[in-house]
């Protein structure tokens, strides 16, 4: 039986495309409303890592326990498939880098896709929840514009509430805000850290340190597709031991200071 | 050029067999709608058989299409209409077997135009609907194909106005389409020009508003 208070467990966890290994087994644990911050050079293997946990990519080796269900990957295939598959997904939620909304739906039916396509709930009831949820992500005004008439960081605020309309017991982001133009960062990460403080339990990759300064309550360093420093927020950024944590933060360093001062 | 000079249309006569052009036209009509909807069908079919990863299940598919987009549509007609047949040891009647050659042939590119509209939607479509929990079937219905349908029409319908005009290819095998309507009046009047003249004008006057449309709906899918 898993401790009651852990969400998410990783352990060794390996993807390999060929002869290239993007991730060389990773372990994490996640608690219940913790919030880890990933972050590391790109092509660290942090994405594909993220998309290994709602199975969106599978996983060469490792094993995966999200809630209740775990999966061992690896010598004897157990990948699940078609409904199986679909309602492992359906517990975690995830927001994407290039936001993703449905083009042919508003922003309300957007939030509504997955309550009803996939929950079969009523359309009004879907409805509710949907507007509480835009709301919530000061979007309230806006649900009847198509994600062509919105802005990047509108369209990411939208794609936030669709995920989370799923009521999912862990919230996925890949570099959310990397796409976004720079003045446009600030209303999402906004809407992050809300989440966060109502003990929404995440995993977010990113390259915002700030964020992670401000938000972490665990900070995970990937390099090469392993792990090379993981702790509280405070320690990894501020006081990091490994040689490739303090390189990658350098370039980092004056916005940190920046933003304490 | 005398004899270009001394040349009297005489159209009258030529419309006068009125009986056999309503015919002729009602034929044309008939194959062009029978073939596109079982090409549609075709495609559609098809076109999922494609989606698939399996190399055993979208090889055959590829196969078909290939043979039918680089052979020439005529022989394809005369093939099924007298080949085919003997090959299978079957009788069947003369207006499927005519028709055979033109479906599939419609069918090769319905498939084509069904795949094109699919893949042409965006991967992060796709892992966005799984990421909620979206079953393949789910996925395909309320997120893919609604988006795919509206890029697929213009072409389609690009498609269904040349195959009206292929179905004239069925005058070889003796179908009395709008074509073959207008040989049999020429043999009995000896007024080729007019009578040719006059399947031309008709052919234009179906297809022009088609293609007017077809335009519009272009226009409206840019949007």
């Amino acid at each position: 039986m898993i401790n009651s208070g852990v969400m998410v467990k990783v352990e060794g966890l390996r993807k390999s495309y060929g002869t290239v290994e993007a991730v060389r087994g990773v372990s994490l644990e996640v608690r219940r409303g913790e919030v880890v911050v990933m972050i590391g050079p790109s092509g660290c293997g942090k994405s594909t890592f993220l998309r290994c946990i709602n199975l969106l990519e599978e996983p060469s080796a490792g094993t995966l326990q999200v809630g209740d269900r775990r999966i061992d990957f690896g010598v004897r295939q157990s990948m699940p498939h078609g409904r199986d598959l679909a309602r492992f997904r359906a517990r975690i939620g995830m927001v994407f880098q290039q936001f993703d909304l449905f083009p042919h739906m508003t922003a309300l039916h957007n939030v509504m896709a997955g309550p009803v396509i996939v929950k079969k709930l009523d359309k009004p009831e879907a409805e509710k929840i949907a507007r509480s949820l835009l709301a919530k992500v000061g979007m309230a005004e806006l649900a009847d514009r198509f994600p062509r008439n919105l802005s990047g960081g509108q369209q990411q605020r939208v794609a936030i509430a669709r995920a989370m309309a799923m009521a999912p017991e862990i919230m996925l982001f890949d570099e959310v805000t990397s796409a976004l133009d720079p003045e446009l960062v600030g209303e999402v990460l906004d809407v992050m850290k809300q989440l966060a403080a109502d003990g929404t339990t995440m995993i977010v990759v990113t390259h915002e340190i700030a964020f992670a300064r401000d938000v972490a309550d665990q900070v995970v360093v990937l390099d090469a597709g392993q792990v090379v420093e993981q702790g509280p927020a405070e320690e990894v950024l501020l006081r990091p031991r490994n040689q490739r944590t303090v390189s990658f933060l350098s370039r980092f360093h004056s916005t940190i200071g920046e933003r304490r001062a | 050029m005398l004899l270009a000079a001394a040349y009297k249309w005489d159209f009258a006569l030529v419309l006068s067999y009125t009986h056999l052009w309503v015919k002729g036209l009602g034929v044309t009509l008939a194959y062009s709608v029978g073939t596109v909807l079982g090409g549609l069908i075709i495609g559609v079919v098809c076109g999922m058989l494609l989606l698939a990863r399996r190399k055993w299940i979208t090889l055959p598919v590829h196969f078909y299409v290939e043979i039918f987009r680089c052979t020439p549509l005529l022989v394809q007609i005369v093939w099924f209409y007298y080949a085919l047949p003997i090959v299978l040891q079957v009788e069947l009647p003369d207006w499927f077997a005519a028709g055979l050659g033109l479906t599939l042939y419609m069918g090769a590119f319905a498939t084509e135009i069904f795949r094109g509209g699919i893949i042409s939607i965006d991967k992060g479509q796709w892992q966005a609907s799984r990421a909620l929990g979206m079953t393949g079937a789910e996925l395909m219905r309320h997120i893919i194909l609604p988006q795919a349908t509206k890029r697929m029409v213009p072409p389609f319908v690009n498609q269904s106005i040349i195959q009206l005009k292929n179905t004239s290819l069925l005058y070889v095998v003796a179908i009395p389409d709008l074509m073959y309507t207008g040989s049999i009046i020429v043999s009995d009047t000896f007024r080729p020009l007019e009578v040719y003249t006059s399947v031309a004008i008709a052919y234009f006057v179906i297809l022009y508003p088609l293609t007017i449309w077809a335009a519009r709906l272009e226009a409206r899918v840019d949007q």
